[in-house]
């Protein structure tokens, strides 16, 4: 590697000495590579192929082999499944993107006194806590749940979760939030000056933002889309909630978790999810390769927006309930289920009691503590994993960089329960030096869990902000004397705020309600999080009540973290950039 | 930080750690699957009679938990694994994972209802039992207009179409038994096409096996082939829910075993005998846990009509054949996914479309409709496999691959396998459904 030179005007030194050319010294990039890549081979890439090497091997004479995946392709349930589950990700793409582009476009381009209300609330679908999410859905939404119990007088019954129709609404409503916040994002970093030059050459309105707005807010749409399609393939929550079995992901889970069948299919599914997830995020770059979306900015303007007349504020309004109504309607539903008493057949409970949350504030003390360390410290790494290994792909020539956001990205494709065999098949003999505990006992092994799961969500976030960052930007930094180090960050960490806070919100809210891997791992109820509180709450019928009442404490802390990030993050903004 | 305060920190965080492990005199480590409501008060009662030993429940689902013993089995940190199913057991056992506990209690019998309770080869211990039945939700029912159903016959008639849930075997132990039981009560053919009948009513096939009282406690769909203490929990939780016990039913027993190199064995065993004396037993009778005990002498203070499966007060199948049972174990959950669980719209379509035929039919006499609607019950009912073929070693290894020794070659792959009989029958209930619209026309 050539030295680097960042003082301006001087020529590069070429002169290597014998030990530079065999050990030549790396610039500060360069090691961070290294070092993110050991992470994520260590901690992803390694337990899973520990745990998924099976799929290569010949169940019947341990020789290793392809024919798994012959079989794969030759099963019609495999077959028919692949296309279910590339179906409802694409579907749920498409209707996550009819709830967030009005959300992001009414709080972009206008004076809406409702903003507020769509930023704190528009993640909040995000935070489903297991189990007790999908109860309370049921009970909205099935088909003997209180919309179908009313419209039963009328004779008529929506299968709103039934079948594929199901899980792409369930979807759509739970991670709609991706789009909404990494596109409100990008469009609050799209400079004025270019409206303003649109608009002196006669585009208005619609046009303006067909043409100019979305076009350079797309690697906020981008990244939030991305995410969506690969979660929502990869994901086998609410496939199972709603007893769907055709599809990828629940068909790999069935197969791993049974007990005691060692068969081989359900690791080449689990194979065939990274590596479909892996092919779907190319596929995502070539749509944005060759094209520039940095605008040079004085640092976070935003577009000019509209005064509202009142008639237009009403209909604003209007759509801004109607789907907030729907999206929120889950953990409406949920907080019913937690101050009820007995839900049943019936559009509501029987009757309210606070009993609940008596019962779950005697036994929550240490979930709610460990939630907020394990869930905090997973998504303050997860952002600066994602803001260096952004930096390192978009910015420098490192060989094999794209590799590095492949193998984060991949993360997204790996069910939680095999990451959890592999890191006790992995970690268990390893013993941490002063702890004395196997380091798949110590609880900072779930820390790692889930900033491994997280990273993906933080990555996106991180990527579209830097490539709204114009390189101009830095160049002028550098001439000016700083070093690269510098640069970044007094320069480009700021100017990627909007992201980074995005891409905590996301890590931090799902971190919070993350069950798959915690339960594997967990070792000692002491070192629970929250997730496993309401996981043992709903053991019993009796304790359906308290989960639910975990369940909406969990979503208040998550909002509360996440509103509390926002709210230091926009400040700084407000101070730098002096507007508003 | 300067270094001062790092050292400071360090050694207060060494120290915690330190000391809350010096706390206690001895640790008991057990892995469950059972819920608080069920270990708390074993786990009072045992540190009440040794106040020495301090007890750590750490709790999972079956299947985690087994992969969690299997994982850490080089530094195993578990005494105790205690949970339902046997099958876990099995797997556990089979991976030389458990050893013998030595402890036995004379007053419990060697099997309850025809099923043995503790491992003839004394590996596990049998704590409690639990019968299956039927779970209904009132409400529902009412607004159907639907009879509770009482006999598990009752569940493949045509009224109950989308009201039934139940779990699948390869998903739950328990449930596996209740298969297996009606399978090896009424015969290979006929057990097989009672479940596909009964099947053909699901409302859906559960992911857990507590996903079924769920359902039923919701009201997503009235009637679940449960265990009892679920829909016993249920109805005494205020949930406006009943069970009842078929005629035969199926007594499936809950067991306890000790970990290969547990760190406390001795405590461990002294934690089984509590579990088998007639204290510990009584407190299966609490209404939150509601179990059967093992123990006879138990039952002297039992509570006003609690049942009591040594005087005949809940019938079981009689000799249920275990070993049977454990040969075609894999057979019969893959038989039950590939023909129920994967393909469940087909087999609801086939059976509907028989009901609808049936009831057309009414007392009529007329020949052909007849013949096609037997030849579509026959198509639904057909088997890929017979009970022979289920029994053979060669075939179930297929499923199990398991080499004991490197050079075992297993002939045949369990995907090939699963793949002609998806085909099998999906042909099958698209050809039933067929026969019995025509049938329907006819009349």
């Amino acid at each position: 590697m050539e030295q680097q030179s960042t003082i301006a005007g001087q020529k590069p030194s070429n002169k290597r000495s014998f030990t530079d050319r065999i050990f030549p010294s790396l610039s500060g990039t360069a090691l961070a590579a290294i070092f993110i890549a050991t992470l994520l081979f260590g901690f992803l890439i390694l337990p899973v192929a520990k745990v998924i090497y099976v799929a290569f091997l010949d169940p019947n004479s341990g020789a290793l082999t392809l024919q798994n995946f012959g079989d794969f392709f030759a099963s019609s349930l495999f077959r028919e499944s692949f296309f279910n589950s590339f179906y409802v990700s694409a579907m749920s793409v498409v209707l996550a993107s009819v709830f967030a582009l009005p959300l992001a476009y009414i709080t972009s381009r206008f004076e809406f006194s409702g903003a507020a209300l769509i930023q704190s609330l528009g993640f909040i679908p995000l935070i489903m806590p297991p189990f007790v999410g999908a109860i309370a859905m049921q009970l909205l939404f099935g088909r003997n749940g209180s919309f179908n119990l009313m419209l039963a007088n009328y004779g008529i019954n929506i299968p709103f979760m039934e079948g594929l129709n199901g899980v792409i609404l369930v979807q759509s409503v739970h991670y709609f939030p991706f789009i909404l916040i990494n596109l409100s994002a990008s469009l609050r970093n799209i400079d004025r000056s270019m409206e303003e030059s649109a608009q002196n050459l006669g585009a208005h309105g619609l046009r303006l933002f067909r043409r100019v707005v979305f076009p350079l807010a797309a690697p906020g749409y981008l990244a939030g889309a991305s995410l969506v399609f690969i979660k929502v393939f990869d994901d086998l929550g609410t496939p199972l909630l709603l007893n769907v079995n055709n599809m990828l992901a629940p068909q790999a889970y069935l197969r791993i978790s049974s007990i005691g069948i060692s068969d081989p299919m359900g690791y080449v599914i689990s194979f065939i999810l990274v590596a479909f997830s892996v092919f779907s995020l190319w596929a995502s770059f070539l749509l944005m390769r060759g094209k520039d979306y940095a605008t040079t900015q004085k640092g976070g303007g935003g577009l000019s927006r509209r005064k509202l007349s009142t008639r237009e504020n009403v209909v604003a309004y209007g759509i801004v309930i109607a789907i907030l109504a729907l999206v929120l309607s889950p953990h409406i539903a949920l907080g019913l289920l937690a101050f009820g008493t007995i839900w049943s057949y019936s559009p509501l409970p029987d009757g309210y009691t606070l009993g609940n949350f008596n019962t779950m504030f005697g036994q929550s003390g240490a979930y709610i503590k460990n939630t907020l360390i394990y869930a905090g410290a997973a998504a303050f790494l997860d952002i600066i994993l994602a803001t260096a290994i952004a930096y390192i792909v978009l910015r420098t020539k490192i060989v094999g960089r794209q590799w590095l956001d492949y193998m984060a990205t991949a993360a997204l494709a790996v069910p939680g329960v095999v990451l959890g065999i592999g890191y006790l098949r992995t970690f268990n003999d390893f013993d941490v030096p002063i702890i004395g505990k196997p380091l798949a006992s110590w609880w900072v092994i779930i820390v790692v869990a889930l900033m491994i799961r997280r990273l993906p969500y933080a990555l996106r976030a991180c990527m579209a902000a830097l490539q709204q960052v114009s390189l101009s930007l830095e160049e002028a930094a550098e001439n000016l004397g700083a070093t690269r180090s510098r640069t970044i960050r007094k320069v480009v960490i700021p100017l990627m705020s909007g992201g980074i806070l995005a891409g905590f919100v996301t890590s931090f809210a799902t971190a919070a309600v993350e069950l798959s891997a915690t339960i594997m791992l967990v070792s000692s109820n002491s070192d629970a999080p929250l997730a496993y509180g309401i996981y043992l709450f709903m053991q019993t019928p009796s304790g359906r009540g308290a989960g639910a009442a975990l369940g909406i404490l969990a979503v208040v802390i998550v909002a509360a973290g996440t509103m509390l990030a926002q709210f230091i993050i926009d400040r700084e903004r407000k101070t730098r950039t002096g507007d508003q | 930080m300067n270094s001062t305060r790092k050292t400071l920190l360090a050694g207060a965080a060494l120290s915690v750690i330190m000391s809350t492990s010096a706390m206690a005199a001895e640790k008991l480590v057990v892995v469950t699957s059972f819920p608080n409501t069920l270990t708390t008060p074993f786990e009072a009662g045992f540190e009440a009679m040794y106040p020495d030993i301090d007890v750590e429940v750490i709790n999972k689902s079956t299947s985690s938990a087994v992969k969690y013993i299997q994982e850490t089995a080089s530094s195993n940190t578990t005494d105790l694994f205690w949970a339902s199913a046997p099958d876990a057991f099995e797997v556990l056992k089979g991976d030389n994972l458990l050893v013998k506990s030595g402890v036995s209690n004379a007053k419990i019998p060697s099997d309850v209802g025809g099923y043995p309770i503790n491992d003839p080869d004394g590996f596990y211990n049998g704590f409690a039992a639990a019968g299956y039945g039927i779970m209904y939700n009132e409400r529902y029912l009412a607004a159907k207009g639907l009879k509770p159903a009482l006999q598990w016959d009752d569940l493949a008639k045509a009224e109950y179409f989308g009201h039934v849930g139940m779990s699948a075997p390869s998903r739950s132990g328990t449930t596996h038994l209740t298969v297996e039981t009606l399978i090896q009560g009424d015969g290979w053919e006929e057990g097989w096409a009672k479940w596909k009948f009964i099947s053909g009513n699901f409302s859906n096939v559960t992911e857990r096996s507590f996903g079924v009282p769920d359902g039923v406690n919701s009201g997503q769909f009235g009637l679940g082939i449960v265990i009892d203490f679920f829909g016993l929990a249920s109805r005494a939780s205020g949930f406006p829910v009943d069970f009842v016990y078929p005629q035969t039913t199926a007594i499936v027993p809950a067991n306890v075993g000790i970990i290969a190199n547990a760190p406390n064995e001795d405590a461990a065993q002294a934690f089984i005998s509590y579990l088998l004396s007639v204290e510990g037993q009584e407190l299966l009778m609490l209404p939150d846990i509601r179990r059967l005990p093992v123990n006879a002498d138990a039952y002297f203070n039992a509570p006003e009509g609690f049942p009591n499966p040594f005087d005949g007060s809940i019938k079981a199948s009689v000799s249920f054949d275990v070993n049977k049972s454990g040969e075609r174990y894999n057979v019969v959950n893959s038989l039950f996914d590939v023909m129920i669980t994967y393909r469940l719209d087909d087999l609801r379509a086939a059976v509907r479309a028989v009901q609808l035929a049936e009831e057309k039919l009414g007392d009529s006499d007329n020949a052909q409709a007849k013949a096609l609607i037997a030849e579509a019950r026959a198509l639904i009912a057909e088997m890929p496999i017979d009970e022979a073929k289920s029994l053979d070693p060669d075939f179930a290894a297929v499923f199990k691959s398991k080499r004991k020794a490197a050079t075992d070659v297993i002939e045949g792959r369990q995907a090939e396998i699963e793949q002609q009989w998806d085909e099998q029958v999906v042909a099958n209930y698209k050809r039933a459904t067929e026969l019995a619209n025509e049938a329907a026309s006819l009349l």
